[in-house]
């Protein structure tokens, strides 16, 4: 056993030897092995898109195996009896044959839209705890501006493929982008011309699409997200204050066992969740939605979730058209469709240096801030979350009017007029509630912790006792400093309390026996 | 220097000292790259315990599973009847092939997940380092070292004394870029009057014959086709009429009661007045959303409304479908027809405005601002 042992090792200490000789790698793979990562659930965020993003080329490559990027007419044959003898592109038809007559295609192509949407509804959220904590400052702005730009890729990557089936559901998509692209001022004819071929929807815009989706996007993601990671690993992750955290270290642990072996289970356990949902939930049942005619719409029309809150904008904009007779004409989408969509791009975009120029705000930043502590930048980051809400659930107001019994119209109209008014309270309230927080934390800090204890002193009178944080001076006043990091607010936060039984089935920690159970009783029914 | 090194740091050590231990050697090179240890124990302080046992039970057991369930996965690939046979109850077992598919690769996954991550938390040693940052960009010395490289070089190439050359170089460069992009300008396409003519264009697609109106399957439509207060979608009898070659042609005959026809006659703009586009009691409109080109196929015979699923624009059928709610602006644009000696009916003329949705030079008629 001992021998084996011995002769394994030696057979490490060679390899390694020879791979030094070669690439002189024994000082870089130390650096590598011991970099220290701060820990923190919501810093996995982002690797759910990486995740995902891996799966998608891995289930897209299996697509392109057998899917057709063709506009050619043909005659279905295949397998799906209500479709036989229908007229329809090419692209059309090997999708329907990716999903009815290739071994498991339907699997492979419901893991490829599943992952699409956990790819954008990650990078969303990420993009959220990025912002909230002010992780986007000095010197990660480059990277902040590449992850927004990450997101307009993935968003255009998404709709183009869907776009490709070229079933009912996406023509009408395409169509959408059509008139979109006409309102342009000037070039909106020639755009779409050239977009399409000549007159919408023509024969050549599928295979346009698929070498985009396919080939130049994913490029452009995959050296987006290299820069993206590298630039987190050169400038060393943010991390929250704490004990022993500065701008100046990085508290955690080392990359290799520890950080690797948590990444690894995490990306298969995404990869599991994703698999399991390819399997078992449908998404996009392309068949039933036909060959697309651009005489044939249905109701409940509804693009990817990361595309409705435009399609919302569009819906809910009034009908104002600009018209200088008898040869200038401004259609109502341009304003939703391309200056909402320019705006969307370059507003996140520039946001870091907006926040630099009317903060001051000059320095380097390795701690997080909490959002409560920047209560603009956060009221502001609420607001665009209403916003955003407001527009997605107007994306699908026909869905809502139809299952809620409500008036399609007044939908809309609630649409229209919160997505004025909405915002503007969800701002004031945001900022009252992180004012709130603020002083709580310093009134903790300043006067103890409410301990729940009610006492009545001689005269009558009824208060609460607390427990302070640190030795008081003589007005039972405290003077602490907030650190930026989370005060407790609970008795058994500060060890008052022993902690409750823990296990979920049986309970892994007994009651010791020297009575504290009965001592956090005495200590809940107030005795002490 | 560092902020965190209030105590002593730790002595570098000579590593050609035989004594050494392993890990002496290793924390060694965590000095070298700034890392200090603030807590490092095993999980487990005796090794070989029962609970460290049973923790490594847990692992393989984990990772026993997942190797079972992916084992599952490919024979449900391979053997599972996948073949798509027409309409399937829950009891064929081709129903069944992606959940399955699913649930056991899913599960193979998941498990090696949960070993993995149980492995990490549960085995690996209890650790907490500091890492020194030293953020802020490079050394004094650095920096002014690379300044004078770059000054070397801008002074090598002789940037400063050759202006000429960097002109040059700059006006050739420009069209070059050009060069690069110009290859794109192969799909450039001229619009035309792609947006202004359709299907019904007679001069363009029948020789100037009348084109008829033609239902999806071909049959040509006669008026006692529809019945009152009914609708179909008609196409222009062409050449792949009815196809998605021609967008912008379908029309939406509507057959109107009485008293709503009376309402139209009485609404009608005077363009369509004098071109007389209805006929009897028929109405026909274009069914391409004026917003952006959806097609309005939702008719609503109470309201006498036409609503588009995509932005819900809704158009009101008895004033020349002009827009009452939603994103539109424009009416649907009405198609001028009659009916031919045969009794089948026929358009007059193409739009008079263009269909669709707008664009900046759109040709607009002064009668179209009916507001």
């Amino acid at each position: 056993m001992k021998r084996r042992k011995g002769t394994s090792d030696s057979l490490l200490t060679k390899a390694g030897g020879e791979l030094d000789d070669r690439f002189k790698l024994a000082g870089p793979a130390r650096v590598l092995f011991n970099k220290v990562f701060p820990d923190h659930w919501s810093f996995l965020l982002g690797e759910i898109a990486l995740f995902s993003f891996i799966l998608l080329l891995l289930s897209g490559t299996f697509l392109a195996l057998f899917f057709e990027p063709s506009m050619a007419h043909v005659t279905y044959e295949g397998a799906y009896v209500p479709l036989q003898g229908i007229e329809m592109t090419k692209a059309y038809e090997s999708a329907l044959d990716l999903s009815f007559e290739v071994r498991g295609g339907l699997f492979m192509r419901q893991m490829h839209h599943w992952a699409t949407l956990l790819f954008m509804a990650s990078i969303l959220v990420h993009m959220l705890r990025i912002f909230f904590t002010g992780a986007f400052r000095a010197p990660r702005e480059t990277n902040w501006m590449i992850g927004i730009l990450l997101f307009w890729l993935g968003f255009f990557e998404g709709f183009f493929g869907y776009s490709l089936p070229d079933d009912g559901l996406s023509g009408t998509g395409l169509r959408i982008m059509e008139g979109m692209t006409v309102s342009i001022p000037f070039i909106g004819p020639w755009a779409s011309a050239a977009l399409f071929g000549g007159q919408f929807p023509g024969t050549s815009v599928i295979s346009m699409l698929y070498i985009i989706h396919v080939f130049v996007f994913p490029l452009l993601i995959l050296a987006l997200i290299t820069v993206h990671i590298g630039l987190v690993f050169a400038q060393k992750h943010t991390q929250w204050p704490g004990p022993g955290r500065t701008e100046h270290n990085v508290v955690g642990f080392r990359m290799f066992p520890n950080y690797v072996m948590k990444q690894v289970g995490f990306m298969l356990f995404i990869w599991g969740v994703i698999g399991a949902m390819a399997g078992l939930f449908q998404i996009n049942p392309i068949w039933l939605f036909g060959p697309y005619e651009v005489s044939v719409v249905s109701s409940a029309s509804q693009p990817d979730f990361y595309v409705m809150y435009l399609d919302g904008l569009i819906r809910l904009f009034p009908a104002w058209e600009l018209r200088i007779p008898p040869y200038f004409t401004l259609p109502p989408v341009f304003w939703p469709g391309i200056v909402g969509m320019g705006l969307s791009v370059m507003l996140p975009l520039l946001y870091p240096a907006l926040e630099r120029r009317f903060t001051k705000d000059r320095g380097h930043h390795n701690l997080l801030q909490r959002p409560r502590d920047n209560a603009g930048r956060t009221s502001l980051g609420v607001m665009v979350v209403v916003f955003w809400i407001i527009g997605v659930i107007s994306g699908g107001n026909d869905v809502f009017a139809e299952k809620f019994d409500i008036s399609l119209n007044a939908m809309t109209w609630a649409g229209r007029i919160g997505l004025v008014v909405l915002p503007i309270i969800a701002y004031y309230v945001t900022y009252r509630i992180c004012l709130g927080l603020q002083q709580h934390d310093r009134e903790v800090l300043a006067h103890g912790l409410e301990t729940g204890i009610l006492m009545r002193d001689p005269n009558g009178r009824f208060y609460e006792v607390h427990q302070p944080l640190a030795e008081p001076d003589e007005h039972g006043h405290t003077e602490l400093e907030y650190n930026g990091w989370v005060v407790p607010k609970k008795m058994n936060r500060i060890g008052a309390l022993p902690p409750a039984d823990k296990g979920f089935f049986k309970s892994i920690e007994e009651p010791s026996e020297d009575g504290r159970a009965e001592r956090r009783d005495e200590i809940e029914s107030g005795k002490h | 220097m560092s902020a965190h090194n209030d105590s002593n740091p730790p002595e570098p050590v000579d590593l050609s000292n035989p004594k050494l231990s392993r890990f002496e050697v290793y924390t060694e090179g965590l000095r070298r790259d700034d890392i200090e240890i603030i807590h490092y124990e095993p999980r487990f302080a005796k090794p070989g315990t029962k609970a460290e046992k049973r923790m490594e039970r847990i692992v393989g057991g984990l990772f026993l599973f997942s190797g079972l369930f992916a084992t599952a996965f490919v024979v449900a690939y391979i053997w599972w009847p996948w073949e798509y046979e027409g309409a399937a109850t829950w009891r064929d077992l081709q129903t069944w092939y992606t959940p399955v598919l699913g649930t056991t690769l899913g599960l193979s996954l998941l498990f090696f997940a949960v070993g993995v991550l149980t492995w990490a938390k549960k085995l690996l040693p209890v650790e907490e380092l500091v890492q020194d940052r030293h953020d802020g960009g490079s050394s004094s010395d650095d920096r002014k070292i690379a300044e004078a490289t770059v000054d070397n070089m801008v002074e090598d190439l002789g940037l400063k004394r050759r202006p000429f050359l960097v002109k040059a170089a700059l006006l050739g460069a420009a069209p070059l870029g050009l060069a690069a992009i110009a290859p794109l300008g192969a799909l450039i396409k001229d619009p035309g009057d792609m947006l202004t003519v359709t299907g019904w264009n007679a001069e363009r697609h029948n020789n100037g014959e009348p084109i008829r109106f033609m239902m999806r399957d071909g049959a040509m439509v006669r008026p006692d086709m529809v019945s009152v207060g009914g609708q179909i979608t008609v196409y222009p009898a062409i050449d792949h009429g009815a196809t998605n070659e021609h967008p912008t042609s379908p029309v939406l005959l509507i057959h109107l009661r009485d008293t709503d026809a009376e309402t139209l006659r009485k609404n009608l703009y005077p363009m369509y007045q004098d071109v007389e586009a209805l006929w009897g009691n028929f109405v026909a409109y274009s069914k391409i959303c004026t917003h952006v080109g959806c097609p309005t196929s939702l008719y609503e015979q109470q309201s006498q409304r036409l609503l588009c699923p995509c932005h819900q624009s809704q158009f009101n059928v008895v004033d020349n479908a002009a827009p009452v709610f939603g994103p539109a602006t424009r009416h649907l644009p009405m198609l001028p027809f009659t009916v031919d000696e045969e009794g089948f009916f026929i358009a007059k003329s193409d739009f008079l405005v263009p269909p669709g949705p707008a664009f900046w030079n759109r040709p607009s008629l002064p009668e179209e601002d009916e507001k």
